[in-house]
Formats: C-alpha cells, structure tokens, sequence
C-alpha cells in the first residue's frame, strides 16, 4: 500500500489530504474537511487538471492590447505548455467580450479558450 | 459646487461593492471616483483564476469578478468618474485654502458655503483632464483605495541599482496589460501571493524562474498558489532566505540568496549565486492612506489603515473606509463583503442625516482636528466596546463596537503573528471566556474571522471589552508551515 499528500486547493482551506492506494487503486482519502477535498484528491492521484489562463494580443482596441482569456473548464495538467503553445500564436480582433471564443477545441483537449475580460 | 450623498474613491473591488449595496440600501446620489481610466481596480491585471469562490460559488478570474460587479453598477446606472484623481477630503467650511484658491475660477459662484447649504459634510478636491480641478460635496464619503506594494527602496538590500528590478505586480502589469515580458532568467524575493502567481505567469510565458526566496521561516501566501504556481513547475521554494546581492550595472546579470538565522540576518557560508536578468520583489501590501492622512483620521500602526469600528466608519464621522485600504485581504470576496456592509452603513448614515442640515461649525472644526488626532479613546464614546488583540493575535478590524448600532451580527476579521497549529481561536467578552474556536491551522498569511452575535453582546452589556487571542492546545507551534 502507498500514501500520497496532497495540499487540497479547492479552497483557501489548504487542507492535508492523504490517499491511500495499493496497486492504482484508491482505497481511501483522509485529511479533508469537504466533498471537494475527496474529489479533488481522487482526481489529483489519478488525472491532474487545471485551468489555464494567459492574455491573446488584441488589435482594434485602442490602448487595450491585450485580452486576458483562460481554458473554459480544466484541461489535463501534462498539456498545460502545449495549450500554452497554441495560445502564443493565438490573435484576436476588437470587438472581444467575456466568454467569446478565441481559440476552439485547444491542443485538441476538447476545451475552447474563452476571453475574460472585454476589449470594445 | 456639485454635491451627492456618498463619494466613493476608488472604483476597484471595494468600491464597487460598497456602491452597490449603499444603492441597495436607498441612496440614490452616489458618485464613483477612479483614478484609472477604467473600473476593476487591480483585478484587471490579476487574469488568473481563484476568485469568487464565495460570492459567486465558482471560479473566476480577476477581470471576470470584477466585470461581474461592473455590468451591476452600470445596470444600476451609478455614476462614476474615470481618470479622476482625489486630491483632498476635507470637512465642509474647512476645505484647503490652496485648492480653494486654484478651483476659485470655476467654482467662485458656489462657494464651500453652498455646500454646507447643501447639507455636505465633507468636500472632495479632484482633477481631471476634462473638469480640470473641482470640487464634490458629499454627506458620507466611502475610502476604497486599496493599496500598492511595498518597493526595493524600502528593503536595504545592498548591491547596484541596474534595471530588471521590478515589484511582482508591476511585472503583471507589463505582462498581462502591456504585452511585454520583463526578463527570461528570474528570481523573486517574497512569496506572497502576487510573487508566487508571477512565478507561473512567468513560466508559462517561456521565463525561467530559477527560485523563490522568502525571508520568513513560512510562506506569506496561499497553499493554493503555493501547490499550484510552484510545484506544479518544480520552482524551488527556500523559505528563511533572502537577496544579500544584485549583481550588474546596466541590467541584473545574478542575485546572490543567502540563508538567514532567528534573527533574520544572513548566516555567512550559506550564500546562493543565482545568474538571473530580473528579480522581482513580492514583499508586501501598504494600505494607501495619503488622503486619509492628510484627512485627519486616525490610522492603526499595524494595519496601515484607518481604526475603524463595527460600521467601518473612521474617526472622523460619515467617512467609512473598506477593502485592501483597511486592511490587506488574500481573497477579494472577503473584500466585496466588507465593502457591502460599508456601503450600508454610509446608506445608513445619510438617512440619519438627510432632512437635518448641520452647516458646521468652522471655528469647531479647526479644533476638533486637531484632537481627532490624538487618539482613538477620545472616540470610545458612551456604549462603546474596546476590541482588544490578546496572545498571537496582531489586529483587529473593527477596533471598536457600539451593539446598539450594530445591524445583525459582529464579525470581527483578525490577523496573527505567527503560525499556530492545534490551536484555538479564543473569545472573551468583558473577561469572560465566550468561546474557543478549534484551528486545525492558523497563519499569518490567511486573514481569520470570529462572529460575536448581536444578543451575546448585548446580553453582555457591561462588558467594556472583547478579546480575541490564540491558546495554543498541544504548545506544539510549529515554526514550519510545510
């Protein structure tokens, strides 16, 4: 049987989590103090994910050159540089509101990048 | 001269907040003002996600919360002022005779009198490219600053002053605003949250951040960005560490990191040369409080913000202050919440007033400022409670508690000096033990609270105190966080 420790981020919390596992199998989570610190064990052990954010070059917004965006929801963890990759060479014209797609289906992840902040 | 209920300076997440809920609250003359030529304050430049967790239960970016709160104060069609600078906040008949004198060409028909006609209590001095310099009455004015970062000049860390020294928040801003890139070789000093965040922008943006060094034997910020800004990319993390030297003259070309003692001062041998184009500083958050200041309200020596009590109202009366200009906060929703209840209460408070017009008294005024200074006592009026800091705990906001004007339950937010573990959060009121709140972990790092409801306090009504303090359970203070 192995243990793994983990430092929950679901919230400011920053719980100790540990799972206990034989064999890739998880046979238990302790240490949290909320659903989601099981959850979010359970998935850090198994596949890691995160939301990644950045900011595409904008054109056509004046002073505002930059529109800040992220992946609409987690993408896995070990793709994080090759989604970065793609938004390196992402651009994106003015008019840009929140939520507006800017690239789809990023490094084939499924996941669309969306604008966070507006550039009118 | 213009005058409305509530004056808001600052249009950043407090100001938002505050304006919303004094809206909400029934004022209707409310004016915004931003010194930046748009609304979202910091947030703007904090494109990473984490925020909102509370308010919005769910995970937003900083230009997401903030244009959440924005497309509300638009929709409410609050006013507010863009590229607008605050000069001064005085009372009513004792405004500054300098700015008296520049604004005179423009507002000579309607003098500080009309203002105080007006039932103004405080008048605002501002600037702007279009209005040039003019004045604002208002009955409450709301402080909603925020706050800036502490800089290089502040530290005495030996060594040239070559360029690619930059504080973490201005290198977001280069990075996320501006589109440039401040360097390719990095090492950050200071592991609040801002530095740590910067780690991973930076190394997502192709930089390599080499270490972050922090002074104190724990990390000032969050575990979140601790887990997932530097382990997820390997950046080490040395903790009792700091810059004994910058290397270059006309750019940094290494710092050098040693490791310090008890006492904070480098350990001789121990030193780290690290070749390096940029250090960034992450070292702290200074409440911005000029205009306070030169405002005359009193200011608490360990927050750097203005003693404030349960309304969040300052010394000087009708002025209410919220968000990172009260205290620094780690988590904006916690600032949205206090914002409210400062909007609220300055609601509240032009209520009270509205109908009677107090024209002030100049020769009064000039005396009374003069003992507003002198301490926050002369304050303490009748039914008021002292909020005391007992073992481990640093500060309180509020510093003072009326229950009577109290409007639903007293949260008292606190910081301590260092980190307890196994501890318990203990509350006392007028010395009686009220109660002991179990902490798995307390840090300095992460802002505490304890809620004192009103019928305790008042079921308590000759206590001329409330305490809070940490009793450490197993004596076991870990001096490592992790």
């Amino acid at each position: 049987m192995e243990e793994r420790t983990l430092t929950c981020i679901g919230c400011p919390m920053g719980c100790q989590v540990s799972v206990q596992m034989d064999a890739g199998k998880i046979l238990s989570v302790t240490g949290n103090t909320c659903p989601r610190g099981d959850a979010y064990a359970r998935e850090e052990v198994t596949a890691p994910a995160r939301t990644v954010t950045s900011t595409i070059p904008v054109t056509g917004g004046g002073r505002k050159v930059r529109i800040p965006c992220k992946t609409a929801s987690d993408i896995p963890k070990q793709k994080i540089f090759v989604v970065m990759a793609q938004i390196h060479k992402a651009g994106a014209q003015a008019p840009v509101r929140r939520g507006d797609v800017l690239i789809r289906d990023v490094a084939g992840t499924g996941v669309d990048v969306i604008a966070t902040g507006d550039v009118l | 001269m213009k005058t409305v209920d509530i004056v808001i300076i600052g249009g950043g997440p407090a100001g938002l907040a505050a304006a919303l809920s004094a809206r909400k609250a029934g004022t209707e003359n409310i004016l915004i003002i931003e010194r930046d030529d748009e609304l979202g304050g910091i947030l703007n430049q904090c494109i990473h996600n984490g925020f909102g967790l509370h308010t919005f239960h769910e995970e937003l970016t900083g230009p997401e919360y903030a244009g959440r709160f924005i497309d509300q104060v638009k929709e409410a069609g609050i006013p507010y002022l863009l590229n607008t600078m605050v000069l001064d906040i005085s009372r009513a008949g004792a405004a500054p005779d300098a700015c008296a004198d520049a604004g005179a060409a423009q507002t000579a028909p309607e003098t500080a009198e009309s203002a105080a006609a007006g039932g103004a209590r405080h008048i605002i001095t501002a600037t702007n490219r279009t209005d040039g310099l003019f004045q604002i009455g208002a009955q409450a004015v709301i402080l909603a600053m925020g706050c800036r970062e502490r800089p290089r000049g502040a530290l005495n860390i030996p060594g040239y002053r070559p360029a690619g020294i930059f504080s973490a928040g201005t290198a977001q801003r280069l990075v996320n605003v501006e589109g440039y890139m401040p360097g390719h070789e990095v090492v950050i000093l200071g592991s609040g949250d801002i530095g740590l965040i910067m780690a991973r922008r930076m190394t997502l943006e192709g930089a390599k951040v080499k270490v972050v060094a922090e002074l104190m034997p724990y990390s000032g910020g969050l575990k979140r960005n601790i887990v997932q800004c530097l382990d997820d990319f390997g950046i080490p993390l040395k903790l009792s560490h700091t810059v004994v030297d910058i290397e270059g003259k006309d750019r940094v070309k290494a710092v050098t990191i040693a490791q310090v003692g008890a006492d904070r001062r480098p350990i001789p041998g121990t030193e780290e040369r690290y070749t390096c184009d940029t250090l960034l500083l992450s070292v702290g958050l200074i409440p911005e409080n000029e205009l306070s200041r030169a405002a005359g309200i009193e200011i608490n020596g360990v927050t750097n913000g203005p003693v404030v009590n349960e309304s969040l109202e300052t010394s000087e009366e009708g002025v209410f202050a919220c968000g990172n200009v009260l205290h620094v906060h780690d988590l904006v929703d916690n600032v949205s919440e206090e914002a409210s209840r400062a909007g609220t209460n300055a609601a509240r408070f032009v209520a009270r007033n509205s109908g009677k017009t107090t024209p002030p008294d100049t020769l009064n005024t000039q005396a009374e400022a003069g003992e507003t200074r002198t301490g926050a006592k002369t304050r303490t009026g009748a039914g008021e409670i002292q909020v005391r800091t007992g073992n481990g705990v640093r500060y309180t906001v509020p510093s003072f508690v009326n229950p009577e004007r109290l409007d639903g339950n007293l949260i008292i937010r606190f910081r301590v000096g260092a980190i307890y573990k196994d501890a318990s959060v203990v509350v006392r009121l007028g010395g009686e033990r009220l109660r002991a709140l179990k902490k798995k972990i307390i840090a300095p790092g992460e802002m505490e609270q304890v809620i004192i409801t009103k019928d305790e306090l008042l079921q308590h009504e000759n206590a001329d105190s409330i305490e809070i303090s940490i009793e450490e359970n197993s004596a076991a203070q870990a001096a490592q966080s992790r």
